[in-house]
C-alpha cells in the first residue's frame, strides 16, 4: 500500500537495511532509502564508497547479503536483472556499456526488445538527441564518450522505465558535455520517470537532485535536501572527518573531473 | 585448365570445411566456448541419421529433416545445463567439460554401434558427376554440400544481422550484463545460439556421412575437425563470413598443394594456417571485435 506523507510522494522504491558483500569485503552496510515517484535523488561519495554497488544491487546485477528492495509495493529482491527491467527498473551502467559491434540504432532496438508500454520510443529518443538520427547506422564504438552516454540513456529510455538508475554519467566526460546530458533530465522527468543517480561530481548532483545521500565506506553518512545541507556538512560526510577512523583519503571531484 | 579444376574442387571442399566450422565459429563468437566435442557431435549426428534411416526407412538424403531439429533441441538443452554450468566456472572449465563430452560420446557410440565403420548410403549419388569441358568434373554430392554450406552460412549471417533474435545474440555476445539490463535473459539467448550451432553440426555430420564412411572415433581422428578449427581461425574467430572465406581458402590451397605433389595437400593447408597466424592472427576478414 502506498502511503502519502506530507511533502513525500508515494514511495516507488524502498530500500531497507541493504547489506552487500564483494567476497569478504562489506561494500554496503545497512543502507536504507525511500524514493517517491517523480523524484530525482542522488548518491554522492568517494571512489569505493559503495555507490555503484547500491545501483547494481537495486538493478539485480548484484545479489544482496541481507535487506530488502521493494519496488512499487512488491519485493523484487529475488528477481533477476532482466525481470526487474520488465517491472520497470532500468539502469544506465557505469562506463556506458553499449554493444560496441552494434550500430546506434541496433543498440536502441535491443533496449526496446523487452520494452514495457509507455511514452518512450526510438523516435522520441531521436527527438531528444537531435544528432542521433543522422548517425544511427554508425557503430556505437565509433562515437565519442558523450555521444555514447546519450545512446546509453536512450537505450534505457526505450524500455520505458519507471525508475531510471544512472551510474556515473559524468565519468570521463568534459564538463560542457556533462551539463548537456544533465539538461535532458527535465524532459525525462516530465515523461514520468523517477531517477536515482550516482555521481562523483558533487556540484552536479546538488544541482539536479531533490534529495542527496552521501555514502562513506558503505554507510549513509548524510541525507537531506541540497538546499538544507551546508558545504561543510557535505565535506564532513564525504571524507568521514567526524566519523571516527578516517577511510582512504580521497578528494571530492570538481565538476567534470575525468577518471 | 587443370588448375581451374583444382580451384573449383578446392572451393567445394572448402564448403564442407566451412559447414563443419560454422557451429564452432558460432559457439566461440557468442559464448566464447571452444567446443572440443564438435567433431564427436557431428559423428553423433551421423549415427543418429543411421538410426533414423534404419527405423523409419526414409531415404538417407532426407534424414536431416529429423536429425537437425533433434540436434537443435539437444543444443538448447546442453547449453542450458552442461555448458552454462561450466561457463559459470570459467573458460578453462568449458574446455575440460567439452573434452570430457568428446570422450563420453565416442565411447557411448562404440558401445551402441560397435567400432565398425558406417556410412549413409545414398546410392550412385556419391559418385555421379557432370563435366564441363574435358578437364573439369564436378560431383553432384560435392556441389550439393557446397551449396548447403553457402546457404547455411549466408542464411545465418542474414539472421544475425537482420532479425531481432540475431540482434539479441550479437548484443549478448558483446556484453551479457548490458543485455540483461535491456531485459534479455542471456541464458535463453545462449541456448538459442547453441541450438543453431548444433543444428549446423548435425548438417555437417550428415554431409560427412554421405561423403565418406565414419566410425565412433572419427570425431577426433578425422583431420576434418582440425581443418574446421583452421578455417575458423583463418577467417577470423567468431565471424561467419570469415569462416566461409577461411574454409574456401583452405580448401583451394590444399587442392593446389595436392596438384604440385599429392603428399603436400595437408602440408599446404597447414602452411597457410601458419602464415595467417604469423601475418594476420586476427583472421583475414576480422572486421568485428571478438575480444
Amino acid at each position: 500500500m502506498r502511503t502519502e506523507d506530507e511533502g513525500i510522494a508515494a514511495p516507488l522504491l524502498e530500500v531497507r537495511d541493504l547489506t552487500v558483500h564483494h567476497g569478504q569485503l562489506r561494500a554496503l552496510n545497512q543502507v536504507s532509502l525511500i524514493i517517491g515517484a517523480g523524484e530525482v535523488q542522488a548518491m554522492i561519495g568517494a571512489n569505493g564508497a559503495g555507490k555503484s554497488t547500491l545501483l547494481r544491487t537495486i538493478s539485480g546485477l548484484k545479489a544482496a547479503t541481507s535487506g530488502t528492495v521493494i519496488f512499487d509495493g512488491a519485493d523484487v529482491g529475488r528477481l533477476r536483472a532482466e525481470r526487474r527491467v520488465a517491472a520497470g527498473i532500468v539502469m544506465v551502467p557505469e562506463g556506458r556499456r553499449l554493444f560496441p559491434s552494434l550500430t546506434v540504432e541496433e543498440n536502441l532496438q535491443v533496449g526496446a526488445s523487452y520494452a514495457r508500454p509507455g511514452p518512450w520510443s526510438i523516435e522520441r529518443v531521436y527527438e531528444l538527441f537531435s544528432w542521433m538520427p543522422d548517425r544511427r547506422r554508425q557503430l556505437a564504438s565509433q562515437l565519442s564518450g558523450g555521444e555514447q552516454q546519450a545512446v546509453a540513456i536512450g537505450r534505457a529510455l526505450v524500455a520505458n522505465p519507471r525508475l531510471l538508475l544512472l551510474d556515473e554519467l559524468s565519468l570521463g566526460l568534459a564538463p560542457v558535455v556533462v551539463s548537456r546530458i544533465y539538461d535532458t533530465l527535465p524532459e525525462l522527468l516530465a515523461s514520468g520517470v523517477t531517477v536515482l543517480l550516482v555521481e562523483q561530481d558533487v556540484s552536479q548532483a546538488l544541482r539536479v537532485a531533490s534529495r542527496v545521500h552521501c555514502l562513506l565506506e558503505g554507510r549513509i553518512t548524510l541525507q537531506g535536501e541540497p538546499s538544507r545541507l551546508s558545504p561543510a556538512a557535505i565535506e564532513e560526510a564525504y571524507f568521514g572527518l567526524s566519523a571516527g577512523p578516517a577511510g582512504p583519503v580521497a578528494t571530492p571531484r570538481a565538476s567534470g573531473a575525468a577518471e | 585448365m587443370i588448375w581451374v579444376n583444382d580451384i573449383i574442387q578446392g572451393i567445394m571442399l572448402g564448403g564442407l570445411y566451412a559447414l563443419f566450422a560454422c557451429g564452432l565459429s558460432l559457439l566461440f563468437g557468442v559464448m566464447k566456448v571452444i567446443n572440443l566435442a564438435h567433431g564427436d557431435l557431428a559423428i553423433l549426428a551421423g549415427y543418429l541419421a543411421v538410426g533414423v534411416i534404419a527405423v523409419t526407412h526414409i531415404p538417407p538424403v532426407w534424414s536431416f529433416i529429423i536429425v537437425v531439429p533433434l540436434f537443435a533441441a539437444l543444443g538448447y538443452l546442453a547449453q542450458r545445463t552442461l555448458i552454462q554450468a561450466s561457463l559459470n566456472r570459467g573458460v578453462l572449465t568449458t574446455l575440460l567439460v567439452t573434452f570430457g563430452l568428446s570422450v563420453v560420446i565416442e565411447n557411448a557410440l562404440q558401445q551402441f554401434f560397435s567400432a565398425n565403420a558406417h556410412s549413409l548410403p545414398i546410392g550412385s549419388l556419391v559418385s555421379d558427376s557432370f563435366g564441363i569441358g574435358s578437364q573439369i568434373t564436378i560431383a553432384y554430392l560435392d556441389l550439393a554440400i557446397f551449396l548447403v554450406a553457402v546457404i547455411v552460412l549466408l542464411g545465418l549471417q542474414y539472421l544475425l544481422s537482420s532479425s531481432k533474435q540475431g540482434r539479441l545474440i550479437r548484443a549478448v555476445a558483446d556484453d551479457r550484463e548490458a543485455a540483461q539490463l535491456a531485459g534479455a535473459d542471456y541464458r535463453h539467448i545462449f541456448g538459442i545460439a547453441a541450438a543453431i550451432a548444433f543444428a549446423t553440426v548435425a548438417l555437417a555430420g550428415i554431409a560427412y556421412g554421405m561423403y565418406t564412411s565414419f566410425d565412433p572415433s572419427s570425431g577426433t581422428t578425422a583431420l576434418l575437425l582440425l581443418f574446421a578449427f583452421e578455417a575458423v581461425v583463418i577467417g577470423g574467430l567468431g565471424s561467419l563470413w570469415g569462416t566461409l572465406a577461411g574454409g574456401i581458402l583452405l580448401g583451394v590451397i590444399q587442392q593446389l598443394g595436392g596438384q604440385i605433389n599429392s603428399n603436400d595437400q595437408v602440408l599446404a593447408g597447414q602452411l597457410l594456417f601458419l602464415l595467417v597466424l604469423l601475418v594476420r592472427p586476427q583472421g583475414i576478414t576480422s572486421r568485428r571485435r571478438t575480444a
